[in-house]
């Protein structure tokens, strides 16, 4: 009893003492703080009346953050930086190809033939789960490897901050929060990365409207989409030697849209379901250090590797036997693919897309990279070409982009087509990885659901009107 | 190194560098909790990776650091468990960030603090340290960044730093791999107690604030007589910190003076 007593006493003493010190306890502590800090830094440090290098940061600060010149500078690198990947992973990109499709495919295909595998054990594992992995693995690495150490020297160089700094009146007033662009750009790399950094908003209700709205982030696994449709059905439509950029002008001016519909939907969001006002924050623009060159672009290599070689394993390769299952499994005379195909293209056309990019979408719901190959696959096993590929349910690289135009052509591709599925791939569902990851941070199913859905029927809704609007005027033209 | 050492070699913790391994892993038993504490974007996690040969992701803006860290590493045969808190800028608002960072100083009792501190902004990054001082008395102020500060032509010095504070203070440039042996030894020290810090305390607080935190204390230290920090904790409970009043509730508080307890015959022993 004594105890608990003296504990009693101690409270209530010390809310009597609060009631007759007074509100400013906590000013007055702060003060002795600085106070104190003050005199002890004085003594230690001796510093230059002139300090050099900070009027460099001001000068560059000035430029990075002017009114003018701030936002084209933005984009100016954001172009680079996409250049300078899809330009540099062109030729890794055709070597680990050859490599593991050309090369080690056919060797794997021999030996379980060889080894007296069911027909149906070798269509899963060699046609199906390898083929997924190599896809992914050659399509991946490369920009990955890329565009995360670029990103990595960006950031240890301090440019981040002064992105947020740019964008901070724009989110605000969206009515989110200015730290979400720097979420927002981690979510060029991967989604799931990006919903991990809304970490650094404190607000749960910005928190929340950062995660859902990280999905219009482009992700490094759409990009390879984006570029090749960008090139057969834009670069096409140009002389040859404009091709590069109008490809390129292409694929950026869907980043941006995707910018535009992050501010657009955190407005919608911050209006409806997540009302409330914008916080206010503070963020430190920290000095421009010189980033160690060559130790990032080392060890961010390793880790990408290691990270991309991991997601073939686990979400390429199941992904592989279920395509592979789903063509190659017949109910009546037409496998399970065709019959999804063929009940799903009404839909499909009215959106401005057709019934093979729905399934491809639902198969590659695990991860993003796997559309392209499976819109192939599915489109040639649809059309019954003979002569492309090596069967139903296989997986394969057309060497060039013309090669790909013929089959998506004859598949009964329009311009519509290629252009909703650039808008589609922008738009759709996060993929799994990036649900999961939104589930754990977010604990919440409700909220996992929305920042599942609303991408989903902003998709269906924009690809929607665009094939009205185009249909439209195509038929008055 | 060549072989031919003598055997005195072998007893000095200098030496034993050689010892040092990295673990990256969890380790379920270690003999030492070593807490890495500081403002946002000071070299914590570039510290950290240095430490343990983990490989977290670093970067030039404040928050880069989302997930809380943990690694260990091996020092003269003692095993250091290391959490990198995240970076704060105080301990005595209201932020989550912040709360986590205070409330693993002192309810997870680190054996050492070790609180990084950007050598180019040292008066601002004294706010933290003194902060955290007031909790913990065992501590290790890692100077870091002293690269930078060369560069912009600051000079620190360390020495009169470590007067003023009492506690160790270990010049490094972590980026460098600079300093890591000096912050580690000293670390050991303090750990197992071979250095005593005697940290500097906040005096000049108004004198209607001092008489009732000496009222409170000399309650506190009745009641829970082997608290280190209890000048802190009656600070916080004039301000009303409810975290600190269900600590004393519950009696929370008390298990901490009596780990202190502990340690402290641990060390004797």
């Amino acid at each position: 009893m004594k105890k608990i007593t003296n504990k009693e006493s101690i409270l209530t003493s010390a809310n009597t003492l609060r009631w007759e010190i007074g509100e400013h306890i906590h000013d007055s502590l702060v003060e002795a703080i600085y106070a104190d800090a003050h005199q002890i830094a004085t003594r230690s440090v001796t510093a230059p009346t002139v300090k050099p290098r900070y009027n460099f940061d001001q000068r560059l600060d000035k430029l990075i953050t002017s009114r003018m010149f701030g936002f084209p500078l933005m984009f100016l690198l954001l172009a680079l930086v996409f250049w300078l990947t899809v330009e540099g992973a062109n030729v890794p990109s055709s070597y680990i190809a050859v490599l593991l499709v050309d090369t080690v495919h056919p060797l794997l295909r021999n030996f379980f033939t060889m080894a007296g595998a069911p027909w149906w054990l070798t269509g899963v594992v060699v046609d199906g789960v390898w083929l997924a992995m190599a896809w992914v693995i050659s399509v991946m690495l490369p920009p990955m490897a890329i565009f995360f150490p670029l990103f990595t020297l960006l950031e240890d160089f301090g440019y981040l901050p002064r992105v947020a700094f740019n964008m901070d009146s724009l989110f605000r007033r969206a009515g989110a929060h200015g730290k979400q662009s720097l979420s927002m750009t981690m979510g060029f790399g991967c989604n799931a990365a990006g919903v991990v950094a809304t970490r650094i908003i404190d607000s749960p209700r910005e928190r929340l409207i950062a995660i859902i709205t990280n999905n219009f982030s482009l992700c490094n696994g759409r990009w390879p989409t984006q570029i090749l449709i960008a090139s057969i059905f834009f670069g096409a439509l140009v002389p040859a030697h404009l091709a590069g950029l109008v490809t390129a002008s292409a694929v950026v001016a869907v980043a941006v849209l995707g910018i535009f519909f992050t501010l657009a939907v955190s407005w919608g969001l911050s209006k409806t379901m997540l009302k409330g006002e914008a916080s206010a924050f503070s963020l430190e623009l920290p000095p421009y250090r010189p980033p160690q060159l060559w130790q990032t672009l080392y060890t961010s290599l390793i880790d990408r590797t290691a990270i991309v070689l991991w997601r073939a394993i686990v979400f390429a390769a199941p992904a592989g036997a279920v395509i592979w299952l789903v063509s190659n499994i017949h109910v009546g005379n037409l496998s399970l693919a065709e019959h999804f195909i063929n009940w799903s293209n009404p839909f499909g056309i009215l959106l401005g897309i057709n019934g093979v990019i729905l399934l491809a979408y639902i198969i590659a719901i695990p991860a993003n990279e796997i559309v392209i190959p499976t819109v192939l696959m599915l489109t040639v096993l649809s059309v019954k070409l003979s002569g492309i590929g090596a069967g139903a349910g296989v997986m394969f690289e057309l060497d060039e982009a013309n090669a790909v135009a013929d089959v998506l052509r004859a598949g009964g591709w329009t311009f519509l087509t290629g252009l909703n599925l650039m808008l589609f791939s922008l738009l759709h569902n996060p993929c799994s990885t990036t649900i999961f990851t939104i589930y754990k941070e977010t604990k919440s199913l409700k909220w996992t659901t929305v920042a599942t859905v609303i991408p989903l029927i902003m998709g269906f809704v924009i690809c929607f009107l665009v094939a009205q609007i185009w249909r439209l005027i195509a038929v008055s033209l | 190194m060549s072989h031919t050492l003598n055997a005195q070699c072998d007893d000095c913790p200098v030496h034993n560098l050689g010892n040092l391994t990295k673990l990256g892993i969890n380790m379920a038993q270690f003999d030492f909790v070593v807490a890495l504490a500081g403002n946002p974007n000071t070299g914590k996690s570039t510290v950290f990776n240095a430490l343990t040969g983990l490989r977290q992701h670093t970067g030039n803006w404040p928050g880069k650091t989302v997930t809380r860290a943990e690694g260990g590493f091996v020092y003269a045969n003692k095993r250091f468990k290391l959490v990198d808190l995240p970076g704060t800028y105080s301990l005595l608002s209201t932020s989550t960030d912040e709360e986590v960072a205070r409330d693993f100083i002192l309810f997870g009792q680190p054996d050492v603090t070790v609180i990084v501190v950007d050598a180019t902004r040292l008066e601002r990054n004294l706010n933290l340290v003194l902060q955290v001082l007031e909790i913990t008395d065992r501590a290790v102020v890692c100077l870091n960044l002293m690269d930078e500060a060369k560069r912009h032509n600051i000079a620190v010095d360390p020495r009169r730093l470590a007067k003023d504070l009492g506690v160790p203070v270990v010049a490094a440039a972590a980026r460098q791999e600079e300093g890591i042996p000096e912050l580690l030894k000293n670390v050991y020290d303090v750990a197992t107690g071979a250095y005593v810090c005697r940290p500097h305390r906040l005096e000049r607080t108004a004198p209607r604030l001092e008489k009732a935190i000496r009222e409170l204390t000399s309650k506190i230290s009745a009641e829970f007589p082997h608290l280190p920090n209890t000048r802190w904790i009656a600070l916080r409970l004039l301000e009303g910190d409810q975290k600190i009043i269900d600590a004393i509730h519950s009696g929370e508080l008390g298990q901490l003076s009596r780990h202190t307890q502990r340690s402290l015959t641990a060390v004797q022993a």
